[in-house]
Parts: structure tokens; C-alpha cells; sequence
């Protein structure tokens, strides 16, 4: 055969059968950011929940008021305020059954409080008399997290584990929109998707991260897009309605809970104070644009549904505002008071059992505690 | 009488044994890395434990070290003991975060509320002619991070003791396992492996009194033929192989070093910001008195590590042991 011959001759085989492994379309978001509030979908909501969200809303607003106020006084060293995110905050709290674990990162201190923990611990971070305040088990929160997106693959691992041990705990974790950048945000999807994990990852996209906008941090076209390329769905929420975000959460806890998997949202909000009281915003966004957005104030869109509907008088608000100012009395109260702190503690749990080098540096402290104690009364 | 059957195994094979031990003796240990399950791992150390205790106790992950050690964390939290495979040292690197922030730190940073028992497997160094970004000696990384035990075998049994102890410890180990030992051999007996010590003792592999070596993992077998090759000298060494750097066994260094009066700290890791540094220091803050010469260091070269044609220029060996040993003054003896 010549060589002319063998190329007639030749049929390319057909390649091996292609078909995309999920269908995309039932994956992908909403066009729109889902809500609830001021539409026909409120009609439907359970009056004592909104009530509920209410409470919370109005409760978490003063709580970030009053620890922004404890930042002046030189009480708390830093505080990321989520004025203007409650309806997150609350939500996230409020969709975890009891043996459910939230994954906060440090500006949701909202979250762990409306969870259970006890306001004071979790602020000792932000104080500064410790780390965690809290014991993560006591309410199922794990310790508010720093390092942007790291604490993503640590609630996948527990969901997991949970799901190994054949318990049905969800894991619900939350990350800021400047966090989806994050290589740990990647990979803790990924790994969520492929393990089919119980997780609900809630992104609150407030628009910056520190200075940047969001157009800075990414193309996708929107953050719950990013979710088809795990192979899990995409929620996207109007942030600032309570009674949607709560909605959304409830249905991809569920879902998760039923062997269903793991769902990425997206809750479009703002970040209604700078960063942190450290920050100056002014030098990377105008008035004009928060304006914009303190019109679309959580707290007052579901107060403007519950009156409008008569599931709320003045009495009620004037009551749940006075709960809000008790808190805050108390929280100021206990703030006000020194932290208790024992220097020792620098080396009590380093490791289950102090090394040989720590207990010689234990002793060192010690030495120098001492020699101040005498100091001091000899003054 | 009876007799102990004997058999020969490689520092792969007891590590293999070990996992195998503490997979069947603890529901909570789950195996977990890159290519771990089917394959057995890139050297085989998980040969067979996904066949004999199901995938969900030796998993294949996807491919993601901060993700996988950070999913660690996440099962180590609900009350699982999670023995983590990085494929290669230099593959850690993307880890690190995870370990220096959330590893290192939990216990602390919770009060001992929240202690994370997690192993990270890291096989490191060099020797076996492996093609760039895989011969790493990572160790001081992992030593400047507290919180962090640091353990690192130069034995058969030590490779099966070490490990059992580690994966039974409830603070997180890093686990360095010497690539080029993983095919040394030893004889054991399988039907009784060896002790399980608790970690943070060194041992004194030969005894000597002339002057100390001191060193850990792949270079012991290199410290014990360098004293070996000393006696032509007239030198008597003694070898102290460390087995943990964190915690650090002061009491066996400087024991030994008493004795001696002379120490040369021997690895591969880079010299500038290595052990040998933090290791020659502590010898000087307690054993000043007991010294007849300055400690000195035989280390990797600080450079990037070499290609694998020139990597026996860079490692530690015997003439380079011997040349240190040389320095150790002493004309002040006669
Ligand atoms: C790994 C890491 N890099 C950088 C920082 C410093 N940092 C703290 S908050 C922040 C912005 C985060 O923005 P975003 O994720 O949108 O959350 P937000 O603060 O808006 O809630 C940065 C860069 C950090 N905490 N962690």
C-alpha cells in the first residue's frame, strides 16, 4: 500500500464519549438577588419569625453601635463593625439547628452572639485579653477567624467528619466577598463539592475588602456564579432583607442536611462603617454612595413590613428597643471592667504538656513577676 | 525456649505498619493526601490500608495541601485524628498557612479547649537524586513555629515508635520522614513491633569520648560512619541522633556533651537560620564551662538545593564530619 493509499484509508475513530459530568443550568443563580420583603413572598412569611428577626435585627444593630462606642474608650482595640449586615449576622445564627457549627470570621462577632455566645467572650478578641474567648463547643462556633477564607476548609472538614460519624450537623461558613479571592476559598469548595459536605458557605459581598472594590477582586459575574464551577448551586440574596437571606439559608441547610450537599450564597450587602474604627474610608468612597445604601438599611426594611402589615406596633418597638439599650448598658458595664490577666497563662496550653524550653521560660516570668510585685511594693 | 522471628523491613515498611496499628486500634484515625488511597502513596507508605479499612479511613483528596490540612482541622475539631500525607516537602509550602495560623495555634489560642491531634506526614530531604522541589529539608520552618511537635526518625523501629507515638499525641506533629532511609533495612520482628516511646527523648546511638555528633534523620547513618572511619584517627565519637527537635532534649545533648567537651551539629538543612544554629546555642548557654572548643556546624550550603548531579557537593559527609571534627581544638589537649 502506498502511503497515499493508507492516508484514504484512514478514518479518525470517533474520541472518546464527552458529556458534561452535572448539568450547569440548575446550578446557576438568579439573575436578580432574591427578596422577600416588599414583595408577594412576604405575605407568605411566618409573622412570628419576621417578629423574631425583628428583635434580633434592632438587638445586633445597638450591639454594633455600643462596641464601636467601647472602641473609642480605649475598651476594645479594634472592632470590623457589621452596621448595615445584621440581616446576616442574625440569619446565619438563627438558620443553625442547636448541633449545627457556624465558621465566623472576625467581623461576624454578631453571629456568635445572636448563636448563644456570651457577648463579652466574644469580643476578647477584639479586647485583647485572649484569642478566643469562648469554648467553641459550648455553642457549636468556632473560633472568629483572621485569616481571610482559612476558616472555609475547617468547616468542610467537620461537616465531613460529622457526616463519617453518620451525625446530621451542618456547617454553615461565613467569608467576605475580598476573602473569595483566597486560595483557601477555592479549595475549600472544591473539597466540599467532591465530598458532597454538608456545608453552606455564606459570602456577604459589602462591596470592599479594606479599599477594594469588588470589581478589583474579581470577573466572575457575580460571586454565587462561582459556585457552577464546583458543581454545587448558587444562591444570590438581597443581604439586607432578614426574612430572605433567612429563607435562603434555612433551604441550603436543609438541603445539606438531606445528603443534598453543599450551597455557595452570595448576600449583596454594604459595609456601612469603615473597616474597622482604624480605617478611614472617606479615601476610597464617597457619601453619595452610602447614602444610597443606608436607605436600604436592614433594619429599617423589615421594620417598614411588619408596621405596614400591622404585625407591629409602637409598643413592640418601643419594647424590643428597650431590650437593645438593656444589652447595651450591660455589655458597657462588664466592658468597663479590667480584664482579669495572668501572664502565666502565655505558656498554659501551648501543648498538652509544657516542653522542657517552655517551663524554663515559665520560670523566667515567673522571676520577673516577682521582681515587679517587689518592686512595686517597695514604691 | 522461643524463638523471635526475625524479619528484615524497610523505614517505608514500619511506617506502612504503623499506620496500619493505629487505623485498627483507633476508629478515630483516618488516613488522608494526595494519591494515599488506590496508589498507596508516592513511596508506598500507605500501601494497601484504603483496601483493608475502606476509603473513607485512607482517602484520596482532591489535589490541595491547604486544603487538605485545613479540612484536618476541621475533622480534628469534631473529634477525629486525621494522619495527613504531603506527597513532598516543597509541596508543603502551600499548607502553611493552615499550619502556622490554625494548627500551631488552637490549642493556644482556645485555652485548651479545642486541641487538634493531627499528624502531617512530610517525607524531606535529599540524596535520592530527585529533581528540583524535592529534596527539601524543611525542618526549621516547622521548628520556629510553636505549638508544632517535630519528630523525625533514623531507624526502623524509631520510624514504627514514632509515628504510633505521634498519631496517639493530642498536639499536632509534624512528622519529617527521611526520603532516602524510607528503603534502609533493619530486622524486626514483625509479630512485636517496637515500643512505642512518647516523643521528645533522643538517644545516644554510639557511645564515644572524644567529641558529640549531633544530628537527626537522614544524616545519622552518615554521623555513624563518619565515627566509624574516625577511629583510624584516633577520634572516639559519640552520635546523639535528636529523634525530636521540638520538644528538644537538652538533657541527652548536654549530657553528652559534658562528657565529650567538644560538639559539631550535623544536617542537611541550610546552615544560616538552621537547627544547627539554635541547637549550637543552647549547647554554649549550658555547657559553656564544659567546652574545650566552640560548637561547630556541618550543614547544607545556603543555596537553593543543588540539581541532582551536584547534590553530593551540598549534603554533609563523612570528609566534610571529619574536616569539623579536625577544627575541634585540639592542640589544647597535649
Ligand atoms: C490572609 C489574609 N490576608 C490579609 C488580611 C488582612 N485583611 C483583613 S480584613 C481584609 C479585607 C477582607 O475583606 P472581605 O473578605 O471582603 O471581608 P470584610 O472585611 O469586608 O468583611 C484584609 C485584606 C487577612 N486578615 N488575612
Amino acid at each position: 500500500m502506498t502511503v497515499m493509499e493508507q492516508r484514504g484509508a484512514y478514518r479518525p475513530s470517533p474520541p472518546p464519549a464527552w458529556q458534561p459530568r452535572t448539568d450547569p443550568a440548575p446550578l446557576l443563580p438568579d439573575a436578580e438577588p432574591y427578596r422577600v420583603l416588599g414583595t408577594e413572598a412576604a405575605a407568605k412569611a411566618d409573622p412570628e419569625l419576621l417578629r423574631r428577626l425583628y428583635g434580633q435585627l434592632v438587638l445586633g444593630r445597638r450591639y454594633n453601635t455600643q462596641a464601636t462606642a467601647l472602641t473609642k474608650q480605649g475598651r476594645l482595640a479594634v472592632y470590623p463593625s457589621s452596621t448595615g449586615q445584621e440581616a446576616c449576622e442574625v440569619a446565619a445564627a438563627l438558620a443553625l439547628e442547636d448541633r449545627d457549627w457556624l465558621f465566623p470570621s472576625y467581623r461576624d462577632t454578631l453571629a456568635a452572639v445572636a448563636r448563644g455566645v456570651d457577648p463579652v467572650q466574644a469580643l476578647t478578641l477584639l479586647r485583647g485579653d485572649w484569642h478566643t474567648g469562648y469554648d467553641p463547643y459550648e455553642h457549636r462556633v468556632a473560633p472568629l477567624s483572621t485569616p481571610l477564607a482559612t476558616q472555609l476548609p475547617h468547616a468542610v472538614g467537620l461537616a465531613h467528619a460529622a457526616r463519617l460519624k453518620g451525625d446530621d450537623v451542618v456547617a454553615l461558613a461565613m467569608v467576605g466577598d475580598g476573602g473569595t479571592s483566597e486560595g483557601d476559598f477555592h479549595e475549600a469548595l472544591n473539597f466540599a463539592a467532591v465530598w458532597q459536605a454538608p456545608v453552606v458557605f455564606l459570602v456577604q459581598n459589602n462591596g470592599f475588602a479594606i479599599s477594594v472594590p469588588l470589581a478589583k477582586q474579581t470577573a466572575a459575574p457575580s460571586l454565587a456564579h462561582k459556585a457552577v464551577g464546583y458543581g454545587m448551586p448558587g444562591r444570590l440574596v438581597d443581604g439586607n432583607d432578614a426574612a430572605a437571606v433567612h429563607e435562603v439559608l434555612t433551604d441550603a441547610v436543609r438541603h445539606a442536611r438531606a445528603g443534598g450537599g453543599p450551597t455557595l450564597i452570595e448576600a449583596v450587602t454594604y459595609r456601612i462603617d469603615a473597616h474597622t474604627n482604624a480605617d478611614d474610608a472617606t479615601r476610597y468612597r464617597g457619601d453619595a454612595e452610602v447614602e444610597t445604601w443606608r436607605a436600604h438599611d436592614p433594619v429599617r426594611l423589615l421594620e417598614r413590613e411588619l408596621t405596614g402589615r400591622g404585625l407591629l406596633d409602637e409598643d413592640a418597638v418601643a419594647a424590643v428597643r428597650e431590650d437593645a439599650e438593656a444589652m447595651a448598658a450591660r455589655l458597657r458595664e462588664r466592658m468597663n471592667q479590667d480584664p482579669a490577666l495572668d501572664p502565666m497563662d502565655l505558656f498554659a496550653h501551648v501543648y498538652a504538656e509544657p516542653t522542657g524550653q517552655l517551663r524554663e521560660q515559665q520560670e523566667l516570668l515567673r522571676a520577673e513577676l516577682a521582681a515587679e510585685a517587689e518592686e512595686g511594693a517597695a514604691r | 525456649m522461643t524463638t523471635v522471628a526475625l524479619k528484615p523491613a524497610t523505614m517505608a515498611q514500619a511506617l506502612t505498619r504503623a499506620l496500619r496499628d493505629a487505623l485498627a486500634a483507633d476508629p478515630s484515625v483516618h488516613v488522608m493526601g494526595e494519591d494515599v488511597g488506590t496508589l498507596g502513596g508516592v513511596f508506598r507508605v500507605t500501601d494497601g490500608l484504603a483496601k483493608e479499612f475502606g476509603e473513607d479511613r485512607c482517602t484520596d483528596t482532591p489535589l490541595a495541601e491547604a486544603g487538605i490540612l485545613g479540612t484536618a482541622v476541621g475533622m480534628a475539631m469534631y473529634g477525629l485524628r486525621p494522619v495527613v500525607e504531603m506527597q513532598f516537602d516543597a509541596f508543603a509550602y502551600p499548607a502553611f498557612e493552615q499550619l502556622a495560623s490554625h494548627v500551631a495555634k488552637m490549642r493556644n489560642r482556645t485555652r485548651g479547649k479545642m486541641p487538634l491531634p493531627i499528624t502531617v506526614r512530610i517525607p524531606y530531604g535529599g540524596g535520592i537524586g530527585g529533581v528540583e522541589h524535592h529534596s527539601d529539608s524543611s525542618e526549621a520552618y516547622y521548628m520556629a513555629t510553636p505549638g508544632l511537635h517535630v519528630v523525625t526518625p533514623a531507624t526502623v523501629a524509631d520510624a514504627y515508635g514514632l509515628l504510633r507515638a505521634a498519631i496517639a499525641s493530642d498536639d499536632p506533629v509534624v512528622f519529617l520522614e527521611p526520603k532516602r532511609l524510607y528503603w534502609s533495612k533493619d530486622s524486626w520482628n514483625p509479630d512485636d513491633p517496637p515500643a512505642v516511646e512518647p516523643i521528645g527523648r533522643a538517644v545516644v546511638r554510639r557511645t564515644g569520648r572524644s567529641a558529640t555528633l549531633i544530628t537527626y534523620g537522614p544524616s545519622v547513618p552518615v554521623c555513624l560512619e563518619a565515627a566509624e572511619a574516625a577511629r583510624a584517627e584516633g577520634w572516639d565519637l559519640e552520635v546523639v541522633d535528636l529523634r525530636s527537635l521540638v520538644p528538644f532534649d537538652d538533657e541527652t545533648v548536654c549530657a553528652s556533651v559534658r562528657r565529650t567537651g567538644r560538639a559539631v551539629v550535623v544536617h542537611e538543612s541550610n546552615g544560616f537560620g538552621g537547627p544547627g544554629g539554635e541547637i549550637a546555642a543552647r549547647i554554649t548557654e549550658r555547657c559553656f564551662h564544659h567546652l574545650e572548643a566552640p560548637v561547630l556546624r556541618v550543614a547544607g550550603f545556603d543555596v537553593p538545593y543543588p540539581p541532582p548531579m551536584l547534590e553530593r557537593h551540598h549534603l554533609p559527609g563523612v570528609d566534610r564530619i571529619l574536616d569539623a571534627v579536625a577544627r575541634l581544638q585540639w592542640e589544647a589537649e597535649s
